[in-house]
């Protein structure tokens, strides 16, 4: 039975906005699907004690190269989202191979994609005369509405059907990545690299792989998220503050289980969402003052997030449960 | 020489004048990782605690601009201290990067708490220094102060750390964690002196940040992440390798402003700061060893 409930889900999630159209609600859905699939992206290579900061960046990448290429270079997303896609990855291999080459790991991994997400933020903020800097930017409009050509739809359900694809393909690569080699040399990377590489694995190169796969898959986030929003500007889609943000949600849902970050996407967002409708502006800045006591809590009492303290929780009772069947 | 006109010397001097801030901002940062062996995020956002601090005493309810200085350099000392007890203290034995991502939790804590407490509006402290002319060039009084004083707080930190036997111990325990507990140090009073002391600095810091900068809950992004930075790349807990970085940071920061806009100036520092970490993992004043 358990093994069809995914599937079921699944279908219940493609049917359900043929028979629910509050496009309020869809909107939120195709926001959560969005970040719960950058979430996913991040915790990727999270898992392996691989924290990125500099996530914030590719994302923004991802948004601005496809908004420029439209506007500016006249390409269609369809072209412009490849070239973010692979400007992301080139990017992330930059920085990631000296950083691994070198041997820097830990809090100074960290701190030098630190650097790497403000310097996106600031280049973005700095070429004002073409990306609007601070102030935001918005993809022209296709002839004032829908087109496959532009990768732009005034329907909800199509962006929701978008992004419930991207996100399961999303979980998928996830699946992927924990049912392979990889992730036996990546864990015993985090554990012991002397002990990694003296035992044959090519302790650089896995982690290269991962890495650029992560920010490949954030740059694509970002991209759908301009395409969703039509509006970006530099601190909704880069910088420190989304870095951490994206951090912040997958400890909260789980960082090794694979629906971790959509839950914590989930959390995060409908709190934001609460907060906004039931106190109007009086609410700027609650949201984030939740977040932060629960990011400190989490941390210190539950570092598994929910979903992995959940399944914690009910694992033994499953294999007493097993012994008991045979 | 044409190039070395009166605006390049200007943002040279400005530039030293920057550094002096930056170096003691990345000072009370260095203090506390070297000792404790934990990176407070939320540093930038203590500071931007102690800038209200400043405005709330001096500008709304007109204490002496001194004793408010006092009052705030003792106010984020605590702030530390509680940082430490809260937040820091139940961490130690966890993965450093889970300390990391507590202080993370605790900057975002920050900033919104003093949105909601004091809103988005930008306030200043209403003070305005002279700007000081000098055979062309524009320096302002706050700079000058705020250098001036980063250097003597700098200078009495050292006394403290080379001269008393509380500041023996702290260095200790920076050098060799386990070792210095089977002497007989109490680690868990180092660490409360460390924080109130990185905790204090940080007071200072603000005292002179609000001079030149008005103050909004957002303030610690725009100076937070170059303080890690320039910690980092003077090598994690060395107080002199911090110094130099700060005035690396501070004149590319400057003279990228002088010929570009000041976002350039803080790209190129960032540049400079991963083409470094390549180069020089360590820091940059490291010793082989």
């Amino acid at each position: 039975m358990t093994r069809y409930l995914g599937w079921i889900a699944g279908a219940g999630l493609v049917a359900l906005p043929f028979v629910y159209h509050q496009p309020y609600h869809l909107h939120l859905l195709v926001v959560i699907l969005i970040w719960s699939f950058a979430y996913t992206s991040w915790s990727v290579m999270g898992r392996f004690g691989l924290v990125s900061l500099g996530h914030g960046g590719f994302m923004g990448i991802g948004a601005y190269v496809t908004a420029l290429a439209w506007n500016h270079g006249g390409l269609t997303p369809w072209i412009g989202i490849p070239i973010a896609l692979v400007a992301g990855g080139v990017l992330a291999l930059l920085v990631a191979y000296p950083c691994f080459r070198f041997r820097i790991t830990g809090h100074y991994f960290a701190l030098v994609t630190l650097a790497l997400s403000g310097i996106v933020l600031q280049v973005i903020t700095a070429t004002r005369d073409h990306t609007g800097g601070s102030l935001g930017y918005t993809p022209t409009r296709y002839q004032g509405g829908s087109s496959l050509y532009a990768m732009q739809f005034t329907g909800k359900t199509t962006w929701y059907l978008i992004a419930l694809g991207v996100w399961a393909v999303g979980l998928y690569v996830w699946y992927r990545v924990d049912r392979s080699m990889m992730r036996y040399a990546l864990e015993a990377i985090s554990e012991d690299e002397d002990g990694a590489a003296a035992a044959g694995v090519h302790v650089t190169a896995e982690k290269l792989k991962i890495t650029v796969l992560s920010a490949v898959m954030t740059a694509l986030a970002g991209a759908l998220y301009c395409q969703y929003q039509m509006f970006i500007s530099p601190d909704t889609v880069s910088g420190i503050s989304i870095s951490l943000q994206m951090v912040f949600a997958v400890v909260v849902g789980g960082i090794y289980v694979s629906l971790g970050p959509t839950v914590g996407a989930i959390i995060t967002i409908l709190l934001a969402e609460v907060l906004r409708i039931s106190f109007g502006t009086r609410a700027v800045g609650w949201d984030n003052l939740v977040y932060g006591v629960l990011l400190v809590l989490f941390i210190v009492f539950l570092p598994k997030g929910i979903v992995g303290s959940l399944l914690a929780a009910a694992r033994p009772r499953k294999s007493v449960r097993a012994v008991a069947g045979t | 020489m044409a190039i070395f006109d009166v605006f390049l010397l200007e943002a040279l001097i400005n530039g030293v004048l920057l550094g002096g801030v930056l170096a003691l901002l990345s000072l009370g940062l260095n203090l506390v990782f070297g000792v404790i062996d934990v990176v407070w995020i939320c540093y930038a956002e203590l500071i931007m605690f102690g800038m209200y601090g400043m405005y709330f005493l001096y500008t709304v309810y007109h204490w002496p601009i001194l004793v408010a200085a006092a009052a705030c350099i003792a106010g984020v000392g605590a702030l530390g201290v509680l940082l430490h007890v809260l937040v820091i203290a139940p961490l130690l034995g966890a993965a450093p990067i889970n300390q990391l991502l507590a202080t993370g939790g605790v900057l975002f804590f920050l900033q919104s708490a003093a949105t909601v407490l004091f809103s988005i509006e930008f306030r200043n402290l209403g003070l305005r220094l002279p700007v000081l002319k000098l055979a062309g060039m524009f320096i302002s009084y706050s700079r000058l102060l705020a250098f001036a004083a980063a250097l003597i707080g700098m200078v009495l930190v050292f006394l403290f750390l080379s001269r008393t036997y509380t500041g023996a111990a702290i260095r200790a325990i920076a050098q060799d964690r386990q070792i210095m507990v089977l002497m007989g140090v109490d680690t868990r009073r180092i660490y409360l002196i460390t924080s109130a002391l990185g905790g204090g600095l940080a007071g200072l810091a603000a005292c002179l940040l609000v001079l030149q900068y008005d103050v909004h809950p957002f303030v610690g992004l725009s100076f937070g992440p170059i303080t890690f930075l320039i910690c980092v790349l003077g090598g994690l807990g060395n107080f002199g390798g911090g110094f130099v970085a700060a005035f690396v940071f501070a004149e590319l920061i400057s003279l990228g402003g002088l010929y570009l806009d000041l976002e350039w100036g803080y790209v190129f520092a960032f540049v400079f700061f991963i083409v470094m970490m390549f180069v020089r993992p360590e820091g940059l004043m490291a010793r082989r060893s």
